[in-house]
């Protein structure tokens, strides 16, 4: 069996498991967000649940709309909070302890290799960094795990994407990731599992890992998911709040497809709107002049990301003409950039830093884009009007691409801005 | 019967309904600013019992439930796709919004076409063209979500069954 395969049958009682099959699997953790859990806490308590299965498997998170942006928000935020109040919830994140979900549990040590975790949020299927089967769902699957601890699943085939060389210097995961999303499409893995390995995987630190993962639901994916190994084992020891099996791909695994690239071809890539799929290389761009560059999110606003964006704005200033907006993903990753000094350099370039939030990806707050504007993010997304105004732009890149493009003012390879 | 909508591919969530509305999950609210960008006078003239028809991947990106709760605010009775995005389709099911299959039916279906679906046949009956197209059975174990009238109510009928 693959490695999905084998979580999925550790989970639901089976031997084996098969690509079609139906399962009613155990979830290990389940998580919802400001958006997503007000549904979900309405559709628990509309049936006339009074039990959740189990507090210490349910994380709340509001981070899309916090610190509160306006009364609606605050509402829903506190139907969180009573929630997770009612039913001692104990892992509920205010403000102060508050970080972007995905990067907030696997640091927190919630969510561990060979786990099946769901959340509702897309963007779940970042925890296959660590070796788990983590999937995005809606807010009434999470009502029903909150009452049962089960999740429906129909067991999904798997295509293998295998990295041969290394990675050029100024590529990250995050370019790898776009390359792949080019080159398959958005639903170029629908209801697939994308499992990613290979000798450059391998050499991946934890984050751009996380980052692949991240946007295995661009290409429509079920989930991505990297064979756990001692790089996955380091990052979650010392941190793991529950045990953890590392289980690998046997060698019976069946994929429906294998992908075979060569990773030291992958440069920088930027996704052009309005889709994550419409990838170009960086060199290949003509000028493309942009107002703001924000450097956050779930798939990019962690330490790694925070260093390497540091690193290119040291000592330079952001162009007069962008705005840049800086988020460090979780309080643990802010506290150790001003530690480290990121922050300052952050500061003294001209780039505005914000408390953890998801804010400007999804068009909430926090940088919301005018009507023709254009912005590069090392967010996820770039459908029409994602950040703003509906005749705004959203180009997606990694943190390296983003930070050069806010000293120069047009999206620019890091190699120029140094 | 109902009056078809036609959509192209890679409908998203951000489509259907914008992250700016996030702060409500109240299903006429989000029906007022439904697919509003893509086709304003969506919202303002679609009538209950109209359809949605589109092409691959609908419902893709995003995992908000307030995608298709719009859509069923605004009435939309069912929707047709090439393909559907996997959380949206799962969205659809358990909160009981009829979605089907047909890549068929996707492009053969003009907008304003009369379409009715035949639940007991298996069919999309294309009254406009005097066509019929299959759909993609559903699995049984999906059937049962959606003849229970949802994931909540097929949740509480097993629950009460264990006691």
């Amino acid at each position: 069996m693959t490695l999905a395969e084998r979580i999925i049958a550790a989970h639901s009682g089976q031997s084996e498991v098969y690509p079609g099959q139906f399962v009613y699997a155990d979830v290990d953790f389940c998580l919802g967000n400001d958006i997503t859990a007000p549904i979900a806490i309405k559709e628990f308590e509309e049936a006339g649940l009074e039990k959740v299965f189990d507090r210490n498997r349910i994380a709340l998170v509001p981070d899309h709309f916090t610190p509160s942006k306006d009364i609606a928000s605050a509402q829903q935020v506190k139907t969180l909070r009573d929630f997770a109040r009612r039913h001692q919830l104990e892992y509920f994140f205010e403000i102060g302890s508050m970080g972007v979900e995905h990067a907030l549990l696997p640091e927190l040590g919630l969510v561990l290799p060979g786990d099946l975790v769901i959340g509702a949020d897309s963007h779940t299927c970042t925890y296959g960094a660590l070796g788990a089967f983590a999937v995005g769902v809606g807010s009434t699957d999470l009502a029903a795990c909150f009452a049962t601890g089960k999740v429906w699943l129909k067991v999904p085939e798997t295509i293998k994407f295998l990295f041969n060389g290394r990675l050029p210097k100024w590529s990250s995961g995050k370019d790898l990731i776009l390359f792949v999303i080019g080159d398959i499409g958005v639903d170029g893995a629908l209801y697939k599992v994308m499992e990613f390995t290979g000798p450059a995987i391998s050499a991946l630190p934890i984050d751009d890992r996380f980052a692949i993962c991240n946007m295995a639901v661009e290409a429509g994916a079920k989930a991505g998911i990297i064979p756990p190994d001692k790089i996955a084992e380091k990052y979650v020891k010392g941190r793991a709040k529950r045990g953890y099996v590392m289980y690998s791909s046997n060698g019976a695994a069946s994929y429906c497809q294998t992908k075979e690239y060569d990773a030291s071809k992958i440069t920088p890539q930027v996704a052009l709107p309005n889709l994550p799929s419409n990838v170009q290389p960086v060199e290949a761009l003509a000028r493309i002049d942009i107002d703001q560059v924000v450097i956050g999110s779930c798939t990019n606003g962690r330490i790694t990301d925070l260093r390497v964006a540091a690193g290119i704005l040291k000592g330079k200033k952001v162009h007069p003409y962008v705005r840049l907006i800086v988020i460090p993903a979780t309080q643990a990753i802010y506290l150790e950039a001003l530690k480290e000094g990121l922050i300052e350099t952050f500061l003294k370039a001209g780039a505005s830093v914000s408390t953890p939030t998801c804010g400007p990806c999804l068009g909430g707050h926090m940088g919301i884009l005018a009507e023709g504007e254009r912005c590069l993010a090392t967010t996820n997304r770039n459908f029409p009007g994602r950040m703003g105004h509906p005749k705004s732009e959203v180009y997606l890149s990694s943190p390296a691409v983003a930070a050069a493009s806010a000293v120069t003012g047009k999206i620019t390879h890091p190699a120029e801005a140094i | 019967m109902g009056r078809c909508w036609k959509f192209g591919n890679n409908i998203s969530t951000d489509h259907i309904i914008a992250g700016k509305y996030l702060v409500t999950s109240d299903p006429k609210t989000l029906a007022i600013h439904c697919l509003e960008d893509t086709r304003p006078e969506f919202p303002k003239k679609v009538k209950a019992g109209d359809l949605v028809v589109a092409g691959e991947n609908f419902g893709c990106g995003s995992s908000r439930e307030h995608a298709p709760i719009a859509l069923k605010g605004c009435g939309i009775k069912g929707i047709i796709a090439s393909s559907f995005a996997r959380i949206f389709f799962r969205n659809a099911i358990n909160i009981g919004l009829p979605i089907f299959e047909s890549r068929e039916a996707a492009r053969d279906i003009q907008e304003g076409d009369e379409v009715e679906i035949d639940m007991g046949a298996s069919k999309i009956v294309n009254r406009t063209r005097g066509k019929n197209y299959g759909f993609e059975p559903f699995p049984k174990e999906i059937l049962e979500i959606i003849e229970a009238g949802g994931l909540m109510q097929f949740v509480k009928k097993r629950m009460g069954k264990q006691k």
